[in-house]
């Protein structure tokens, strides 16, 4: 990692340990803490990273911005940082100016779509957008007979279906009747719902690694306090091989993830068998990793672990639930595996060892 | 903060690209010559002296070692374009892969110059293969339990005792083995065994076939009357062997081999779904291709952390035992969707031929070389739980 980025994810890091602090935002059912963390994070610059000074954003590098997410996912924090992140990034796609406040994209999910109508507005259904009722401009990529567009869209003007996910934060229904956007630019050439999608996996893949961490480190230390049976529990070979395969679970979530937002950063474009390869997997392998390694994290802490005064769930369910933003592991195992058969079995191996 | 673990997103260099294409047309040449079969796995079986040579004459042997030695002085990560290749395409390493691998940098480190002169180069060229003599029948993941004895003698030592699991020790030219000089202590149950140098095919050495489920003889029994070994022969520090096993852990846990052993089931499925799989073929592969792209990208990884001189040894640990469990688990994976291939596959009886081989392998892979109960260990110890 770079030097820059060092100091980026540092800077991000500190923020969340004085503001994000896991035991106090568990306990504090009023969510005091949101306005003050979000209020550091945009003076940071940090929610519009990807987003150049001339778009109103702070210009930081694509990998700057991976490095942060990685450092959120440690925090599995309850703001919609990456969303901002990621709409802000579409909207510079589309050489659209960032407004300030919290934003997400849409869609979340490859099967729904978002038509362009013939008049500039936008019609269609988007599930599953996370964080959409407390974003203030959704960032939209939609289809029409022009091709394809990237608009800013004014969150009030759209009707919203709350509901909470799996990890507790708002996991919504966005739905587009019409709706007249901000603005309206064409994406680039190339450019589609897959690659929204890619770069969306490769966002959760980041951050899902970062909460297998965070869960390794926690069930760690506690294994080394908790006594059972007259000894630290620690000690047990049992627990200690559950753990050692938790370390294997977050070793291949953090591989995984860095490699596809390395071949993300650079590559000329996100068009290619590469970043297809790098990020489907990514999704896939970290998903997976995300419920072996939960699955042990809970183990580990057995009973206490799964009440709601332990922290362990805010890194647990979100990772879970992570999975299913930007196409589930089945989804893209699908794709890839078509990919792979379109290509032909003596294609398989070079495409391995191309990356 | 527990130590964070490290897998920097490590790429092979550009000019590993054209070794690998050099390294396909070689094979390619080979198999066209019909030294082997790449459809065929069974590598182990196949020993093929001339094909060790003429790797050996590409300059693919000892390659990251000083050029005095007969060495190329290339990287490790051109190393491993080389070992990735050869295991893909199921070439027969067997001659020369554990001489390459790790025999000939522990002689690199720690024998006298002369014999250093005397076998690097040989190895370099492809010449002489190498067993490693660690097991015996009452010391397996238990190292330092070992009781075969080395007794001082006029210039050099006798040794007396079994070794076990031996893998081709019935064509090896060498061993490097562990034997007993000393008992243990009581503050240090691994102090008392020394490194040797072994030259085989000598009187005082009986190398027993064992037979494996694979219905291959691929390992062996070697039994050690009197045998002497000259003084010259001993590696590193008498009694201090257990300070030296572990830099060289790195390497041999870390590789492509450590994932890639049954890799060959998984391209033969591809060939038989053909072109448009059903919904739940293609999620398989496509989870399967996620796995192993993942898995190389770790061990790439560690290869390029030990280039850099890192030494990731619990990261290491991780690429073998999740590698081994993956690879082992493979076949049946495969097998899970094979049930839906067609009857039609006109490569169904190749493809039914190498589960049933991958199958028989698959539960040596967890065990050879540190066991997943002894890598987790080490993973533990990483940790701070030991």
């Amino acid at each position: 990692m770079a030097e820059s980025e060092n100091i980026v994810a540092e800077t991000a890091e500190k923020i969340f340990a004085d503001l994000a602090d896991a035991q106090t935002i568990n306990h504090d059912k009023q969510g005091a803490w949101k306005a003050p963390l979000w209020q550091a994070l945009t003076e940071a610059g940090l929610p519009l990273s990807w987003v150049p000074d001339d778009l109103g954003g702070s210009g930081a590098s694509l990998a700057e911005g991976f490095s942060v997410l990685n450092v959120a996912g440690r925090h599995a924090i309850a703001v919609p940082l990456a969303e901002t992140m990621l709409a802000g990034w579409l909207l510079t796609q589309g050489k659209i100016a960032s407004p300030e406040g919290e934003m997400t994209v849409l869609p979340a999910s490859p099967k729904d779509r978002v038509t362009l109508n013939a008049d500039g507005s936008l019609s269609g259904r988007a599930r599953g957008v996370p964080f959409a009722k407390d974003a203030k401009h959704f960032a939209v990529l939609a289809s029409g007979t022009g091709g394809i567009s990237i608009a800013l869209v004014d969150a009030a003007k759209c009707r919203i279906e709350s509901s909470i996910g799996l990890g507790g934060d708002h996991n919504d229904t966005v739905t587009l009747d019409k709706v007249q956007p901000v603005t309206t630019k064409p994406a680039p050439k190339g450019f589609d719902q897959t690659t929204l999608m890619l770069m969306g996996g490769v966002v959760r893949s980041l951050q899902i690694a970062g909460a297998l961490e965070a869960m390794l480190d926690i069930s760690v230390r506690y294994s080394n306090e908790r006594v059972a049976f007259e000894k630290k529990i620690s000690k047990f070979q049992a627990v200690q091989h559950n753990l050692a395969r938790l370390a294997g679970e977050n070793a291949a979530a953090l591989a995984a993830a860095t490699s596809a937002a390395d071949t993300i950063v650079n590559a000329k474009s996100l068009d290619n068998d590469a970043v297809f390869l790098e990020a489907a997997a990514a999704k896939i392998r970290c998903s997976e990793a995300a419920e072996k390694g939960s699955g042990i994290a809970h183990q580990v802490h057995g009973a206490i672990g799964f009440t709601i005064e332990h922290i362990l769930h805010r890194y647990s369910l979100r990772a879970l639930a992570w999975r299913d933003d930007f196409g589930s592991e089945s989804y893209w195992a699908v794709e890839l595996g078509k990919l792979v058969a379109d290509r032909g079995a003596d294609e398989l191996w070079p495409l391995v060892a191309s990356r | 903060m527990t130590a964070a673990l490290r897998f920097d997103p490590i790429r092979l260099p550009e000019k590993c690209e054209q070794l690998r294409k050099e390294v396909r047309a070689f094979l390619a040449e080979e198999i066209a010559a019909g030294t082997f079969d790449p459809h065929a796995p069974n590598r182990e079986d196949n020993d093929a002296p001339e094909f060790s040579r003429r790797v050996g004459a590409k300059g693919w042997l000892g390659m990251t070692w000083p050029k005095k030695y007969g060495g190329q002085e290339r990287s490790f990560l051109e190393r491993y374009v080389v070992t990735e290749e050869m295991r893909v395409a199921n070439a027969p390493t067997r001659r020369f892969f554990v001489a390459d691998r790790q025999s000939g940098p522990v002689l690199l480190k720690y024998a006298p110059e002369h014999i250093k002169m005397d076998i690097l180069p040989r190895i370099c060229r492809g010449e002489v293969c190498f067993a490693i003599g660690m097991s015996e029948p009452n010391s397996g993941s238990d190292l330092f339990a070992a009781k075969t004895r080395a007794t001082k003698t006029d210039g050099g030592y006798l040794i007396n005792g079994t070794k076990v699991w031996t893998s081709s020790a019935h064509i090896a030219d060498y061993m490097i083995a562990i034997f007993r000089t000393s008992p243990p202590t009581k503050e240090n149950r691994r102090h008392g065994l020394t490194q040797f140098l072994v030259k085989m095919k000598q009187p005082g050495i009986q190398v027993n076939p064992i037979g494996q489920i694979t219905g291959q003889f691929e390992f062996n029994e070697v039994v050690f009357t009197d045998y002497f070994v000259p003084e010259d022969h001993v590696l590193g520090e008498v009694d201090g062997a257990w300070k030296q096993a572990t830099s060289e852990l790195a390497y041999e846990r870390s590789g492509p081999e450590r994932f890639l052993e049954t890799y060959y089931v998984l391209t033969e499925l591809v060939r038989a779904v053909g072109k448009n799989p059903d919904t739940r073929s293609a999620e398989g592969i496509g989870r399967l291709v996620a796995q192993v792209h993942t898995m190389r990208r770790m061990s790439v990884s560690v290869a390029g952390m030990l280039q850099a001189g890192k030494e990731p040894v619990v990261e290491a640990s991780i690429v073998k035992d999740i590698g081994t469990v993956w690879e082992q688990q493979l076949p049946h994976r495969v097998r899970d969707l094979a049930a839906f291939v067609e009857e039609t596959a006109t490569n169904r009886e190749t493809l039914e031929k190498q589960l049933d081989f991958a199958i028989k392998t698959a539960p040596k892979l967890t065990i050879q070389g540190g066991t997943t109960e002894v890598l987790r260990g080490i993973i533990a110890r990483g940790l701070g739980l030991r």
